[in-house]
């Protein structure tokens, strides 16, 4: 299966495709592209869902539940557009297919307990600067903001220091 | 001015995220290996991918400006709080290291079939939601020690536009260059070779 997968784009052909939707995110919109935004949204939106009441009394999640609906957030459309940009180049180019990626020395029950922790600690973390990589990152750097260039300094220190003691758990 | 257009509705939104999503996909960011392989120095392709974006999208918004077409005023500049700005990509990095992505990239996984990348993803709505549980403690840090308002790197200075782009071309030409040989991931369009991109060290349960 993974000999019939087309190849990955040169990184700087992907790279220019992403500057360009990312250009014209900000001629279209004023802003830039992100995800948590919408991971936030959803959380309170699900939050309010099992709990009305705690929900709209937090002092984070209820000023958001009341402002409608998640479809009437730009961001909640640019997700669902990602997943569908992903699934359309995943699947023409061969390399849709049920699996579990990660850390390749550690057992699935272990990575997918590493998945979800790392998921945790990157949403939690999301909050705190107000944007993801996509948001703050990508979408900030390209406005040349400080805050952006700040961001990936905090995200790359940290992601290398970890990443480097974490090696031997990969190939 | 004439931009931006304000089109921000669902089509605007699928569109934007459409072409999002397809180069994420195309750079091989659907997989953990291959965006962790970056924080491990064996493949240079997220920094690649990731330098280009900004360097093709902040020369084309500063190309706006001098044409006059487009204003500072008129685009989200994120402002800093120096330390939740910093903390904040802390977690999102130590997320990656852990967990293998980010939020963006963690659908974009999910999307080509790795159950990891769902995971990750639900694994954000519970840190959020802790996030939310803890904020009325956390939100003194959330203002602390604020930079001006909308601040971008060129203020902070006191040099030109151009000048900014310029040093980060220069900078990412340098990186480019000491990382210029071919790696097994990517940049080479062999299938023959075990790519870690292409799932081969994923292990398929079908």
């Amino acid at each position: 299966m993974s000999g019939t997968s087309k190849p990955l784009w040169n990184p700087y052909a992907a790279g220019v495709l992403l500057g360009l939707g990312l250009l014209l995110t900000f001629i279209l919109t004023g802003h830039g592209l992100g995800a948590s935004g919408f991971s936030t949204a959803l959380t309170a939106a699900t939050s309010h869902i099992l709990a009305p009441a705690a929900t709209e009394a937090n002092a984070y999640f209820g000023p958001m539940v009341e402002n409608g609906s998640l479809l009437d957030l730009w961001i909640t459309w640019q997700v669902f557009g990602v997943a569908i940009g992903a699934l359309i180049g995943a699947m023409s180019a061969g390399r849709f297919r049920w699996s579990i990626d990660g850390p390749t020395r550690l057992s699935i029950a272990r990575r997918l307990v590493l998945a979800g922790v790392g998921g945790a600690i990157a949403g939690f973390g999301a909050r705190l600067s107000l944007g993801c990589t996509s948001g703050l990152g990508l979408s900030g750097a390209a406005t040349l903001a400080s805050a952006g260039f700040l961001f990936l300094i905090g995200f790359f220190v940290t992601g290398a220091t970890l990443g480097l003691l974490m090696r031997r758990y990969w190939q | 001015m004439t931009l931006p257009l304000d089109l921000t509705g669902p089509v605007s939104g699928l569109v934007c995220g459409g072409i999002f999503g397809f180069a994420l996909e195309r750079a091989g960011f659907a997989s953990g290996c291959k965006l962790t392989a970056q924080l491990r120095f064996t493949d240079w392709a997220v920094f690649k991918v990731m330098f280009t974006a900004i360097l093709v999208a902040a020369t084309g918004i500063w190309l706006l400006q001098v044409l006059g077409l487009l204003s500072k005023e008129d685009i989200f500049i994120p402002t800093t709080y120096f330390w939740a700005t910093l903390l904040g990509g802390v977690g999102v990095g130590a997320g990656m290291a852990i967990g293998g992505y980010c939020p963006g990239t963690s659908v974009v996984s999910f999307m080509s079939g790795r159950l990891d990348g769902l995971v990750f993803f639900l694994g954000i709505l519970v840190g959020t939601a802790a996030f939310a549980g803890v904020y009325t403690w956390i939100e003194p840090l959330m203002h602390a020690l604020p930079g001006p308002e909308a601040q971008t790197v060129s203020e902070l200075l006191g040099v030109p536009d151009w000048i900014v782009l310029v040093a980060l071309g220069v900078v990412f030409g340098a990186v480019a260059w000491f990382t210029r040989t071919p790696v097994p991931t990517g940049t080479t369009p062999s299938n023959a070779s075990p790519t870690l991109a292409h799932g081969t060290t994923a292990r398929s349960f079908q």
